[in-house]
């Protein structure tokens, strides 16, 4: 019985997933509702579940790096929150963008991007150097890790650090990322988060797409797209700098 | 048709993502530089030309405000992905690396946000679609 079960759900594990966030949605919408009555956004809380269900499958599978998706019955969960499924969709909010907007905010958002890298990753750097690194190498990988979860492995790579260094790195960014996603709601007020310029700043600055992404339709799903225009950029301009000049900087620094 | 616009969609998806490719390629990075936001831009242009030229239906614009509205519960599932136990394993540098940097950014957004104009949006009405 139970086996047969599992197989099934297994076997047809993107259509389990829909279920499986169909229903954590319609929980998190009747929470918001009737605990915050809808001050606290049903996509926030929604959001904030998903993290919780990441956590129980990273923790039954014994540190399983796929969140939920870990667990082989639910791995459909990563097909559904996977890349190419969330790049589409990004894609498709665009439907409905104005590209005055767009056009307005062309040099704030291009500042953003090039500041977003340099603040986080020195930011990282000096936090390697508070807990007593002293390489270059160790120093600019971590840099990168508060870039993106990306920069941070492929910099290290790059500069040939060591593994246990480019973990620490991911797991900077992995804090950033997550961090980002449940933040922004509670920020949002206090920054100006509520108009497309504001929004393409702060995709250019955070730079991770997931958080970006999931942090803004949280706080208003009219955003999203703008975010998301520059935060793609981050990614790749960041894997540009960091194992260039910024290594070159530190190396310079730190010999 | 609902799939013209799923096809448009795709299609515009695609040659972003490979122009992103490319272009990381040209300047020597293993990443995508840009793709979604190059693929969003395409959309946006195409589908203005078309609908103005009366060539896109009601239902092939379906095709795409189906995957529009599909974009909060692909957030969720990616929430749901995550290496939360990672995040946590990093430790104190890793949690102090992520997350000041992450505050010290939020407070950049209203600083480097004078240097464009933004129209304010308001806000959205529970439940969203």
């Amino acid at each position: 019985m139970w086996d047969i079960l599992v197989a099934q759900l297994t076997q047809n594990g993107l259509i389990t997933s829909f279920v499986i966030v169909g229903v954590t949605m319609y929980v998190a919408y009747m929470l918001s509702a009737k605990l915050t009555k809808g001050k606290f956004h049903g996509s926030a809380i929604a959001i904030i579940l998903g993290l919780v269900l990441a956590y129980v499958g990273g923790a039954a599978t014994d540190g399983g790096s796929k969140g939920l998706a870990s667990i082989p019955m639910f791995a459909g969960v990563g097909l559904m929150g996977g890349s190419m499924l969330r790049d589409l969709a990004i894609v498709a909010t665009s439907f409905g963008v104005d590209l005055r907007e767009v056009k307005k905010s062309g040099l704030s958002g291009t500042v953003s991007l090039f500041m977003g890298i340099f603040v986080s990753f020195f930011i990282g750097a000096g936090m390697a150097i508070a807990f007593g690194y002293t390489d270059a190498v160790s120093i600019t990988t971590i840099g990168a890790g508060a870039v993106t979860y990306i920069v941070g492995p492929v910099t290290g790579a790059a500069v040939g650090a060591d593994s246990a260094v480019v973990a620490l790195s991911v797991a900077a960014g992995l804090v950033k990322s997550i961090l980002v996603m449940t933040s922004t709601p509670l920020f949002a007020k206090i920054v100006g988060l509520d108009n497309p310029n504001s929004a393409m700043v702060f995709g250019g600055l955070m730079g991770t797409t997931s958080g970006v992404t999931a942090g803004l339709a949280a706080t208003n799903p009219k955003l999203v797209p703008y975010g998301a225009m520059t935060s793609t950029f981050y990614t790749g301009l960041g894997c540009l700098l960091c194992p260039s000049v910024l290594f070159l900087l530190m190396k310079g620094i730190y010999g | 048709m609902v799939i013209y616009g799923v096809a448009l969609l795709s299609g515009c998806f695609l040659v972003g993502k490979v122009t992103g490719s490319w272009l990381g390629a040209a300047i020597g990075v293993k990443a995508n530089v840009g793709g979604v936001g190059i693929s969003m831009l395409l959309l946006v242009i195409v589908c203005d030309i078309l609908i103005k030229k009366g060539k896109l239906k009601q239902l092939s614009q379906d095709g795409i405000g189906f995957w529009n509205a599909m974009y909060i519960p692909i957030v969720v599932a990616m929430a749901a992905k995550q290496n939360v136990i990672g995040a946590i394993d990093g430790g104190w540098l890793a949690l102090l690396a992520g997350g000041v940097a992450t505050v010290v950014s939020y407070f950049m957004i209203p600083v480097i946000s004078k240097l464009g104009q933004g129209t304010k949006v308001p806000a959205i009405e529970e439940p969203s679609s």
